[in-house]
């Protein structure tokens, strides 16, 4: 009862703060710790723009990660923007930090590309890094506003990673642990990034078992524990008995625990929010590329290429999985891992057939990178419409 | 087709419309009085976080709920002395709390992100009759907040329409000055009721949290319910009992987009599906904040305006 109290005062002592602070304002900035900071430091200003709030144990969380590492490998602090909404109003917040003169940028949504690229045009010399972005949605062949791929500003850069690879290992072991053979899969928004990893996962669950189905569930939206509860319940009703999301929150874990069906996560290790059901995560792991982006800038040269990481290279990985998957699926998954690692394998290889069984990959053939980026079909054995 | 699923989701309906019955409720004893508080939102957001932060730290879901009820009285209590007493703007004073608590909200609950209570208020069993095919997930699997609220509701009507200070209430919404010349206290019924609908709503946040929520997630926690509330209040015209109907009905329609995917049924785009209670919410709200549409819908005749001794 007395941490009640303490906590009830905070409670009326925070509400005086926040009215002092105008009340609306929920964005705010933090910065690490000035004495965590070693004596030889880079001398570079970099900023980083976050959605949400670092501890949301999701998207946002696994992105702070990385910057603390990279804090930590170049003995820099990084300026963190919390609570910045994806739409036009980033503009500002760009703007802002390059007018404080932050050397680079980093934008950690989608929707932050337009106004990171309008604001890269006024300030060329800060350089912007746009996480799961494309140039060629900058052109307007792509819905953008430059005329050619060569109008996008040179100070721009995207950076994301082959999540396809760890969502196809964490298939093999959700196939395995079907009984049913139905799967669910609750998703955030119809966009090639998110039918990339429901086909990756089908095509691992289709590896060990050939006549499986995963049922698509859109929630339209990337955060919201509600929707995402409510989509993944709606799918437990229907029988499904492994749950899988491509959604920030842990809220379909939940829901399956509580009906004792398994659940394969996303983002981040988020094993302690249902650790009944838990299998294993596709999870990211940023931290080497924000140090090497940091460092070159600093050295002078803005990296605007294309970025697209992977397993070989340590940007995605998969968490480790729990004592739910069965040693079989354990060794067949760290057997795919290494094969996929050195190459001689990749989840979309063909023969692959879409939804209506039409054939999209040959035999033999690799979907390059272009056609990943751009995919809008399902794979045989989803259920559900790629259209949303 | 599976029938189960809609069965299991007509109880899912119910058990979303717990939250909406409880705000609405809190939204209707208040605008029955002649107070118009736009600000369920803001309360069912901070009630949320702090029955979760009383009930994380007590131990007690019970002693939760009952935090959760005072802030929300608290904030109903800002609410009061700015329309009541100051006579302040309603809708402007409203719209302030739904950002003072949304502030406060994520501010006390930064350190709770993706965090959830341990013991959850749990659906009852009542054995045999829950089992029963089609009726009993829906009539008897529910946890007892659900059955208190719908007692409330009922217990609301009761109260409005059959007795002296329901009386009352109703006289000070429509008629302040001839309760007034009844030697009874305008401003006291007015403050009461909204103090006393501020912990409803209060309630229904706690219960959100402590019962239905997977996790805190700041404003993404409470999403809108607030507002869908106050639209349910004009959809019932300010009756408790077609409230609960309303708010059946509703739960049904933010459940429905996913009980259609889970069946494969895919030929409505989900985003329309999911836009459809948002943009009834927002045709309910336009008529219920200009006077001469929302008199027609039922709405007690002095909502939102002040009350004002001399000018009577």
């Amino acid at each position: 009862m007395k941490k009640f109290w303490k906590l009830a005062a905070t409670a009326a002592a925070a509400s005086l703060l926040v009215t002092a602070c105008g009340g609306g304002d929920s964005s705010s900035d933090t910065t690490a710790p000035a004495d965590t900071t070693p004596a030889a430091s880079l001398d570079v200003k970099a900023a980083v723009v976050y959605l949400g709030v670092p501890d949301d144990k999701g998207w946002t969380y696994q992105h702070e990660q990385g910057i603390l590492a990279a804090e930590k490998e170049l003995g820099i602090e990084i300026k963190r923007v919390e609570n910045v909404l994806d739409n036009a109003d980033s503009e500002k917040v760009f703007e802002q930090l390059a007018g404080e003169g932050y050397q680079v940028i980093f934008a950690t949504s989608f929707g932050y590309g337009a106004p990171m690229a309008k604001v890269a045009v006024k300030n060329p010399t800060t350089c912007m890094q746009w996480a799961t972005g494309a140039k060629f949605l900058l052109t307007k062949d792509g819905g953008g506003e430059f005329a050619t791929f060569d109008d996008v500003p040179k100070n721009l850069g995207t950076y994301f990673g082959a999540a396809e690879e760890a969502r196809y290992l964490s298939g093999i072991a959700a196939g395995k642990a079907t009984k049913n053979g139905k799967l669910g899969y609750v998703a955030a928004f119809p966009i090639p990034e998110v039918i990339r990893g429901i086909n990756a996962f089908t095509l691992g669950v289709r590896s060990v078992n050939p006549t499986a189905t995963v049922k698509v569930s859109w929630t339209s939206t990337w955060f919201d524990p509600t929707k995402e509860k409510q989509a993944a319940e709606a799918l437990l009703d229907s029988g499904v008995d492994v749950l899988a999301q491509h959604q920030d929150t842990t809220a379909p874990g939940v829901a399956a625990e509580a009906v004792g069906a398994k659940w394969v996560g996303y983002n981040s290790d988020v094993r302690e929010a249902a650790p009944k059901a838990f299998l294993t995560a596709p999870t990211w792991n940023w931290g080497p590329y924000y140090a090497k982006t940091i460092k070159a800038v600093a050295e002078g040269t803005c990296p605007a290429d294309e970025y697209y990481g992977s397993m070989a290279d340590g940007m995605v990985t998969l968490a480790d999985p729990s004592d739910l998957v069965d040693a079989d699926a354990k060794t067949m998954i760290s057997e795919k891992a290494a094969a996929i690692i050195d190459g001689s394998f990749a989840p979309f290889t063909g023969p692959i057939n879409d939804q209506d069984g039409k054939e999209v990959i040959a035999a033999g053939e690799k979907a390059d990178l272009g056609a990943l980026l751009s995919m809008s079909y399902f794979v045989e054995g989803v259920e559900g419409s790629p259209k949303g | 087709m599976n029938s189960n699923i809609w069965v299991l989701m007509s109880a899912d309906s119910v058990a979303l419309a717990t939250t909406l019955i409880l705000a609405a409720l809190g939204a209707l004893f208040t605008e029955r009085s002649g107070v118009l508080n736009l600000g369920i939102e803001g309360i069912l957001l901070t009630s949320a976080i702090t029955s979760f932060i009383a009930a994380d730290s007590s131990g007690s879901i019970w002693l939760g709920l009952v935090v959760g009820s005072l802030l929300g009285a608290v904030l109903a209590g800002i609410h009061a002395v700015l329309a009541v007493t100051l006579r302040a703007n309603q809708i402007v004073s409203g719209l302030a709390l739904v950002i003072f608590g949304t502030g406060l909200a994520n501010f006390l609950g930064k350190p709770y992100e993706g965090k959830n209570i341990e013991t959850k208020i749990l659906p009852l069993s009542f054995g045999p009759l829950t089992d029963i095919p089609v009726v009993g997930p829906v009539l008897f699997g529910q946890d007892p907040i659900t059955y208190l609220t719908v007692a409330l509701a009922v217990g609301a009507s009761w109260y409005l329409f059959r007795t002296r200070p329901g009386l009352e209430l109703r006289a000070t919404g429509d008629d302040p000055a001839t309760v007034d010349a009844q030697g009874l206290k305008v401003s006291s019924i007015r403050i009461r009721y909204t103090l006393a609908g501020g912990a409803m709503v209060g309630l229904g946040g706690s219960w959100l949290m402590l019962a239905e929520s997977a996790a805190w997630h700041q404003a993404a926690t409470t999403n809108g319910i607030g507002w869908i509330a106050l639209a349910l209040v004009v959809f019932a015209s300010w009756r408790p009992i077609r409230l609960i109907a309303g708010a059946i009905l509703f739960g049904f329609t933010l459940q429905l987009p996913f009980t259609l995917q889970a069946e494969n049924i895919t030929f409505i785009p989900q985003a329309f599906l999911q836009m459809v209670p948002y943009a009834v919410t927002l045709i309910s709200l336009i008529a219920l904040s200009r006077p001469g549409s929302s008199n027609a819908l039922g709405a007690p005749r002095a909502l939102g305006t002040p009350f004002v001794r001399d000018e009577r």
